[in-house]
């Protein structure tokens, strides 16, 4: 790993921390998931009374490509619930296994229509459209559920940012990018609700009883 | 008398555990080569990756091509190839740096191990292996 990208790491997991200690101290009672991420008390006024909302962190719209040339776009996880990673089919150090505890995710949830599977490439040169369903028809796995993204270069790598997880073109690092293997867990207004690693199955676990926790969430808004 | 008889006894012993030493340095070899090499993408139980990477454990290939399995390890694997009934087609790539010993005991303790009950290799097999595999390498 190189020294920039190892830093952006730090940076990301001190305001991951600072984010989660902040948040673990309300309702103790409940068990509710921390909105990770910058927060700013925004001011408006509302007859005549000023009112201080604290605007979170969201992830912005965006426009991607998946394997049935299909437009993935914050529309198709409007009201959902969505666990997110970056990859690319050439890698040969964590993506085999980032890749088999999603499938651990995709199978609990593959019938559950509130819950969809993001995996961004970020070798979109090589994985185009056709290298994605090649990819996912071997896995065995529906476009509906588990859409394998690709697109602009840079919209990609600014995304990661928007995520929190650190991704790098990187000569040295093996298959020639280098990136961390983090599942981002996010709610059904785009906010980012946990943060996991892809590659231990424990932790995959977690996300997992998060999810649960989130969906009921989602129901309760719903109704 | 008694000394004598003592010593050789301490000799024996140490004898043996050298010996076992060996052994089992051996089958850590292949087992340490293995979570270096080749764990990341067949998994450490051997599972591989449901569609995109076939499995070592219970893989009906390890005794089907079981001469091609040191020229593999060395030179990578390309194109379509079908394990217990399901076709990969993915690129392996090759350890060309392992010397023919690493590979023997790489490929012993993966023919013995995640549930496979495989003959072992000799050393003198392995080399003959190497000698002629298909693609010249370098
Ligand atoms: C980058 C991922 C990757 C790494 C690392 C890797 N392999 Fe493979 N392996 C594959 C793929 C993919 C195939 C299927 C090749 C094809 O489709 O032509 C394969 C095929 C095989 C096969 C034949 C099919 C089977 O599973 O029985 C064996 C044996 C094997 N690999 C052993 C190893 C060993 C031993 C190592 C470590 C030296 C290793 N592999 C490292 C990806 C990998």
């Amino acid at each position: 790993m190189n020294y920039s990208l190892k830093q952006s790491l730090l940076a990301v997991s001190v305001i991951l921390t600072a984010a989660f200690t902040y948040s673990c101290q309300s309702n103790p009672s409940e068990k509710t998931l921390p909105i990770l991420g910058s927060r700013e008390p925004v001011e408006r006024v509302v007859n005549g009374e000023t009112i201080v909302d604290t605007v979170y962190h969201q992830i912005p719209d965006f426009a991607f490509v998946d394997q049935d040339s299909q437009q993935v776009t914050q529309e198709t996880v409007a009201g959902k619930i969505y666990v997110t990673d970056f990859f690319f089919t050439t890698c040969p150090s964590i993506c085999p296994k980032m890749k088999s505890q999603m499938l651990r995710v995709y199978e609990k949830y593959k019938d559950n229509p509130n819950v969809v599977l993001l995996s961004h490439t970020i070798d979109p040169a090589h994985d185009t459209v056709a290298v994605l369903k090649d990819y996912a028809e071997r896995m065995n796995v529906t476009s509906g559920k588990w859409h394998f993204l690709t697109g602009d270069r840079d919209k990609i790598y600014d995304m990661a940012l928007q995520y929190f997880v650190g991704v790098q073109e990187d000569a040295q690092a093996e298959g020639g990018f280098a990136h961390s293997g983090d599942f981002m867990l996010i709610d059904q207004n785009r906010h980012i609700r946990g943060h996991y690693h892809g590659t231990e199955a424990a932790d995959v676990d977690r996300l997992m009883q998060d999810m649960d926790i989130l969906l009921k969430e989602v129901q309760h808004e719903k109704k | 008398m008694r000394k004598n008889r003592f010593v050789t006894g301490v000799l024996g012993l140490m004898a043996l555990t050298t010996l076992t030493q060996c052994f089992t340095d051996k089958q850590n070899q292949g087992q340490k080569l293995y979570a270096q090499h080749c764990q990341s993408c067949h998994m450490e139980d051997g599972s591989g990756l449901r569609g995109l990477i076939p499995p070592i454990a219970k893989a009906d290939y390890l005794q089907t091509h079981r001469d091609e399995l040191a020229c593999l390890i060395r030179h990578g694997a390309d194109g379509p190839m079908v394990v217990n009934g399901i076709e990969y087609n993915k690129e392996m790539p090759g350890v060309h740096t392992l010397r023919p010993d690493e590979i023997t005991n790489l490929l012993n303790y993966i023919q013995t191990n995640f549930g496979n009950k495989n003959e072992r290799y000799t050393l003198t097999e392995v080399k003959g292996m190497l000698e002629t595999c298909p693609v010249p390498y370098e």
